[in-house]
């Protein structure tokens, strides 16, 4: 068994008074591609901000290879190889399409992905490069949300719904390009709401429910039924 | 042929207000910042031009090219070890603190400078003029102007064209996001912060070849910068120049009509155009 390049070892989130997350203990080996589901309000991007960083935690919760990454800011943890698809897209609507991927590699690592390997992967972009980032329809400004993040070569990424609220065509064409993207050898996280999707394409799973660990294991081998029973409490 | 003049020299004198407002026009575009100190931080600026120009007989212009770079670290060191801890959801904390400073600022001039109106020496520039046509202009407000114009135009380009104009773009519309991408917001600030100064550096050594100044001075170069940087439209820096310019004509025009007027019609246009546009003349465009 190889070392998990990511570990999270009871992990409490608070925002001010409210708890969030409650001890909970997941890991990500080298390469490999993890779901998390649950219902809205589990913990899922409460558990995506902490790893990016954007949350501060007790150090050793969160461990990167070893390095105890819990309380480091953003933009450290992005320099060590790590990247957040945040819920919501989030671009920079001040930038243009093609801003908004350089900006993504402005970290300077290195690796396969480039202007041109984004645009390749996604080609559409390359026609919208000059054009203000909101200007785009839903599925494009994902597609420039995960270049964004692609381009700073990292890995682990770490994806945030990425099929809120767009159209099932464009969502296949999203996850149609995900195979190009963690073939690399890079490692990602999942948050997905439609779980037959999220199960296909990942490896193992965990469900978060009230900001706990209630279910966690294969994605080929779990059943329906535990899967609805932690989903829902019942 | 005295009002056609007197919107020349309004102008030009625009210049300097554009070189007052600029850097608080700089700030609020990229943190959302309002800089109380700002006016005293301008009249610092001359005081270190003052010294520079007494101390190593520097003329103030070439004192520009250490006072410039003072006033930068000033600004970053500022932001990073004292306004940084103040940004927040709540805008009031920063008021208060750079409201604080601003007082911090002028004693401290005082005690250093005594109260004694203080002037930069820069020779014949003071005197010197061009005349064409029955006009005739200083050539110092035309160094002013062009100045500000060229300043203008650096920051603007700077902004549109460049990585860490990209950074100031990107932390101004998501803090957070753009720490993800790398991008360490107190550092971001910090520049911000540092490049307003070095711009307010530039526009205190003008102020003191220009005009007699003593540390009391700054609130009145505060409220010309605000004036400029809200009849432009905020986060404009295009705007900003045409506001300074907007100001320094009514001026000009009003003190045509009774020297009384003079400061009092700048203000009077600025608070019509509030009322009318309250967005100021040539707001952001947004998305
Ligand atoms: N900024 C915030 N401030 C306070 N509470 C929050 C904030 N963001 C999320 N929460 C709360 O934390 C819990 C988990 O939220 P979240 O992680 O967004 O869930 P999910 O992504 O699984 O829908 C919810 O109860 C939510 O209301
Ligand atoms: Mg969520």
């Amino acid at each position: 068994m190889p070392e998990p390049i990511l570990k999270i070892e009871g992990l409490d989130a608070h925002y001010r008074d409210f708890q969030a997350l409650y001890g909970v203990s997941a890991q990500v080996d080298q390469g490999e591609v993890v779901a998390i589901i649950g219902a809205n309000g589990a913990g899922k991007t409460t558990l995506m901000r902490s790893v990016a960083g954007l949350l501060k935690n007790r150090p050793e919760a969160i461990r990167w290879k070893g390095q105890a990454i819990g309380r480091l800011r953003a933009d450290q943890v992005a320099a060590l190889g790590i990247a957040l698809v945040p819920e919501g897209r989030l671009l920079f609507p001040s930038l243009s399409v093609e801003e908004n991927l350089i900006i993504g590699g402005q970290i300077g690592r290195k690796g396969p992905w480039s202007l041109d390997t984004v645009y390749r992967l996604f080609p559409i972009l390359k026609e919208r490069r000059n054009q203000q980032s909101t200007s785009l329809s839903g599925g494009q400004q994902q597609m420039v949300a995960i270049g964004r993040a692609l381009m700073s070569n990292p890995e682990l990424i770490l994806m945030d719904e990425i099929s809120l609220g767009l159209a099932p065509v464009i969502i296949r064409q999203i996850y149609e390009a995900l195979p190009g993207i963690v073939g690399e050898g890079m490692a990602a996280v999942i948050v997905e709401q439609d779980i037959a999707k999220a199960l296909s394409v990942t490896s193992r799973v965990y469900c978060l429910q009230e900001g706990r660990v209630a279910l966690q294991g294969l994605s080929a081998t779990l059943s329906r039924e535990e899967i609805s029973r932690a989903y829902f409490g019942m | 042929m005295d009002w056609v003049n007197a919107i020349l020299q309004g102008t030009l004198l625009g210049g300097l207000y554009a070189l007052f407002a600029a850097g608080l026009s700089l700030i609020f575009g990229v943190m959302r910042l309002v800089n109380i100190a700002h006016g005293d931080l301008i009249v610092l600026a001359a005081y270190l031009g003052l010294t520079a120009s007494t101390a190593l007989g520097l003329h103030p212009l070439v004192a520009l090219v250490l006072v410039v770079p003072a006033m930068f670290a000033i600004g970053y060191v500022l932001q990073r070890g004292i306004l940084n801890r103040t940004m927040g959801d709540d805008i009031l904390p920063p008021l208060l603190v750079t409201f604080g400073l601003s007082i911090i600022i002028q004693n401290g001039l005082l005690t250093v400078y005594t109260a004694d109106p203080q002037k930069l020496q820069a020779g014949n520039l003071e005197t010197a003029s061009l005349s064409a046509g029955g006009l005739t202009v200083g050539v110092l407000p035309l160094i002013v102007f062009i100045t500000a114009v060229a300043i203008i135009g650096a920051l603007q380009w700077m902004f549109y064209h460049t990585a860490l104009g990209r950074a100031f773009r990107a932390t101004s519309d998501r803090q957070d996001i753009a720490q993800l991408m790398g991008l360490n917001r107190a550092h971001v600030f910090g520049l911000a912060m540092g490049l307003s100064l070095a711009v307010t550096a530039v526009a205190g050594i003008f102020l003191g070849i220009r005009t007699s100044f003593d540390p009391a001075v700054g609130g009145s170069r505060l409220i010309f910068g605000f004036e400029a940087v809200i009849i432009g439209g905020l986060g404009n820096l295009w705007g900003t120049l045409a506001g300074g310019i907007v100001l320094g004509v009514s001026q000009a025009l009003g003190g045509q009509i009774h020297p009384s007027l003079q400061i009092l019609s700048g203000h009077i246009v600025f608070l019509v155009i509030l009322a009318v546009r309250p967005r100021g003349l040539f707001p952001k465009m947004e998305g």
